[in-house]
């Protein structure tokens, strides 16, 4: 059985990382693109979570002072999505689009 | 008492007939106007003679004061607005009353003034009848009657000033009466510009006088100079001051250099002349000066100014009058002869002399002017003496009258102008023999002129050109002729009121004037006695008599059989003489250079309204144009500094920078292209570049 390393997670943090990305650069429709920034949050979330635990080894279980990040982290998430969700609402109202190469308005 | 309380009514009559005429006047008949106008003055007539015969009652209890009636203070307050400081440093206020004077100085004016005058409004009511404006000509007569009596009763200067300026207003108004005609309302504007000279000097004297004696009422400014005659004689103030009132004299009284406006005066109507012209207004400028008497003693220069003034005018004005065909102008010119006369007379002392012919002249010179008006309206109009003739059958009152007035003006002895005149003439010898021989060649030249006057009007041949006219010829009606007679009769015996010791009178005129000429009379009276002295009189009446014959006898031989064309004796003997004297010296024509400015060399105008205007080019191109130099530097200076302001400061200074940065701002505008998503792989591409630096640096 193989045992699951913190290394393992932190490829799997990057992988997640990496897909993320791709989809926020890639992708037209908004919406898909705010589901990427959660990828990358997540990503960051499973990196906090899995150095939290290789600390918790090295100091003993009541050591969890890392895991808090990842909450917050979510909690901001939320909010993200929130604040992002509304404009996205907002901008469909003006420009009955929700492709992200369309608004090009905020330029010289 | 009656009479003297009210004097203030006497004035008021006609300024009352006056105020009718100008309200109601246009709707009034003729003879309701002639009632108004004519009642007034009768009634100023009958106040002035009782006001007179109580003055005589009051005076001998009263030490020959004069009697003062002081209505109320009209120009100045207690409040201490009007005070200023005299000449010797103290303080005045300046007051003037609406007051009233009479002593004998003013009684006679006033007897006189308002005699003549009833008499020249009944006989205008006869003149006037036939012609336009009747009531608007009654207006003014008694606006001038008002204004001449405020004249003569005012117990002050400014009053007087008043009655004064009055005077010369209804002058004006009068000689302008028939205004479409032009030369009519240009003689007004004369006689009122002219006037206005003489005025100024007036206003002048009276500040001097007040600066000097601290008040203007005339008891207290003949007081302060009788009390201070000693310490003030000569003094440089009271010369200027007598100088002045002189101009003024000058001015109203057609004195020389001022005495052109009366001659052109005569485009009035002829009871005008009569009126204004020759009885009263024109003497307004004695009565200043004999009222000023007590100031004038105590500047003998300005005594001599008089004297000579006066005696140049009567010799000048007598020697145009010798060739006037005008017969109004003839009379014009002897009234500024006469008047001469009386101005000398006060210029040696001789007060009561000038004031004496004052008064007989008043009697008959206008009888002279009636007559010569009775003789126009029986000529249809005509004024022009070479076109008369044997005129005396036809209208024989007025032909008599006029024969006694010019008696009495030749000086033939017994009738009014030889006591007054032959007075004159003693007292001008007493002080120098050279005024004496001028007042005696001016003597003669007008006992010439007159009866050449006489002559050409009524004993030669008739010359009248047109038969209509020869037809028409009609005595004057009983309103005219009447007061002819009645002047005529004043004019045979005024002058017994001042019959000379040497022909056995009394002078009861002197005495009666001696308390206004308190001072003068202790002068003159001193050297008079004598025995010496009478016969000197007795010679020059003698040699005047003679005088006035000779100039009787050889206008007799130049005029008694003038036929049409004949030539006057002058411009046979001597024509450039005759054509200055015909032309009045030329003096109109000089005055022309001097002062009108209606003469132009080329372009340039000459006199003093030359002067106006070279100062006036002056002003526009030399003043204004430095002004306007200053300004065009001043607006070049302001252009350039725009220029700068605009392309240096804001262009190179300001904008320069903005541009420079626009310029800087294009390449760095490229990266913004606006999409998020380039941004997005902008800082994800930087992100591996910074972690690839940090991993492999």
């Amino acid at each position: 059985m193989l045992h699951i390393t913190t290394l393992h997670y932190l490829v799997l943090g990057a992988a997640l990382f990496l897909l993320g990305v791709i989809g926020v650069l890639t992708r037209r429709n908004v919406v898909i693109v705010l589901m990427s920034i959660e990828l990358i949050l997540n990503a960051v979330n499973l990196n906090l979570v899995a150095f939290s635990r290789y600390w918790q080894g090295l100091h003993g279980p009541g050591a969890l002072h890392g895991q808090v990040f990842a909450i917050f982290v979510i909690t901001d998430a939320a909010a993200e999505a929130a604040v992002g969700l509304g404009i996205l609402i907002a901008f469909f109202r003006n420009k009955e689009t929700v492709n992200v190469d369309e608004v090009n308005l905020l330029k010289w | 008492m009656l009479f003297l309380d009210h004097i203030w009514l006497i004035p008021l009559f006609p300024a009352a007939g006056a105020a009718i005429m100008f309200f109601f006047g246009r709707r009034l008949q003729k003879g309701t106007v002639s009632t108004v106008c004519v009642g007034s003055v009768v009634l100023a007539f009958l106040m002035a003679c009782g006001a007179v015969l109580q003055y005589t009652n009051w005076a001998p209890a009263h030490e020959h004061q004069p009697y003062q009636k002081i209505l109320y203070t009209w120009l100045g307050t207690d409040t201490g607005h009007l005070n200023f400081q005299k000449s010797d440093g103290t303080a005045a206020s300046l007051q003037a009353d609406a007051g009233f004077l009479l002593d004998p100085l003013s009684s006679i004016w006033l007897l006189f003034v308002t005699g003549v005058g009833m008499l020249i409004h009944i006989y205008s009511t006869g003149y006037m009848a036939h012609e336009g404006g009747y009531y608007r000509f009654f207006g003014y007569l008694n606006l001038f009657m008002f204004s001449m009596l405020t004249l003569i009763l005012a117990n002050n200067y400014v009053l007087m000033f008043v009655g004064w300026e009055g005077v010369g207003l209804c002058s004006y108004l009068l000689i302008g009466f028939y205004f479409q005609r032009k030369s009519a309302s240009d003689a007004a504007n004369k006689a009122f510009i002219v006037n206005r000279i003489g005025d100024a000097g007036f206003i002048l004297g009276m500040f001097f006088i007040a600066w000097m004696c601290g008040s203007l009422r005339f008891i207290d400014v003949t007081g302060f100079a009788r009390d201070h005659a000693a310490s003030l004689m000569g003094n440089p103030i009271i010369g200027a001051a007598t100088l002045l009132l002189f101009v003024g004299a000058c001015g109203k009284s057609a004195q020389l250099p001022l005495y052109v406006w009366l001659p052109d005066a005569m485009e009035g109507p002829t009871p005008v002349s009569a009126l204004i012209h020759a009885a009263t207004m024109v003497t307004a400028g004695v009565y200043m000066v004999a009222r000023s008497n007590a100031l004038f003693v105590l500047a003998p220069k300005s005594m001599l100014v008089v004297a000579i003034v006066g005696a140049l005018t009567a010799f000048f004005a007598a020697s145009i009058g010798l060739v006037q065909n005008d017969i109004k102008r003839v009379l014009a010119y002897s009234t500024v002869s006469q008047l001469g006369y009386m101005f000398m007379a006060l210029g040696v002392g001789a007060f009561a002399a000038g004031v004496f012919h004052v008064f007989t002249h008043a009697f008959f010179k206008a009888l002279l002017f009636l007559g010569a008006g009775s003789v126009i309206h029986a000529m249809s109009g005509e004024q022009d003496m070479r076109n008369m003739g044997g005129l005396s059958s036809k209208i024989p009152v007025t032909f008599r009258t006029m024969f006694v007035a010019t008696l009495a003006i030749a000086g033939i002895p017994g009738l009014a102008g030889f006591f007054s005149k032959d007075e004159i003439l003693w007292q001008a010898w007493r002080f120098h023999p050279a005024l004496w021989a001028i007042g005696f060649a001016t003597a003669l030249m007008t006992a010439f002129y007159m009866f050449r006057l006489v002559y050409l009007t009524f004993w030669s041949p008739s010359r009248v050109t047109s038969h209509d006219v020869e037809h028409h010829i009609h005595e004057s009606p009983k309103s005219m002729t009447v007061p002819l007679v009645i002047l005529a009769f004043f004019s045979l015996t005024a002058g017994y009121l001042d019959v000379s010791e040497s022909l056995g009178g009394s002078k009861q005129f002197d005495k009666f004037l001696a308390p206004v000429f308190a001072n003068t009379a202790q002068a003159s009276e001193a050297p008079s006695a004598g025995e010496e002295s009478h016969r000197t009189e007795d010679v020059l009446m003698f040699l005047s008599v003679v005088g006035a014959l000779l100039g009787w006898y050889v206008a007799r031989r130049a005029y008694a059989n003038a036929e049409k064309g004949y030539v006057e004796p002058i411009a046979a003997g001597a024509p450039p003489v005759y054509d200055v004297l015909l032309n009045k010296y030329y003096v109109d024509e000089g005055y022309d250079y001097v002062f009108t400015g209606r003469r132009k060399l080329g372009n340039v105008r000459l006199g003093v309204m030359g002067l106006g205007e070279a100062s006036s080019w002056f002003d526009s191109h030399v003043i204004d144009g430095a002004v306007n130099g200053a300004g065009r530097i001043t607006r070049f200076t302001a252009t350039f500094s725009s220029w700068w302001d605009k392309w240096i400061i804001d262009g190179i200074g300001v904008n320069g920078p903005a541009i420079l940065a626009r310029m800087l701002s294009y390449p760095a505008r490229l990266f913004e292209v606006g999409l998020v998503q380039w941004y997005a792989l902008v800082m994800t591409a930087g992100l591996v570049g910074f972690v690839f630096y940090y991993v492999y640096h």
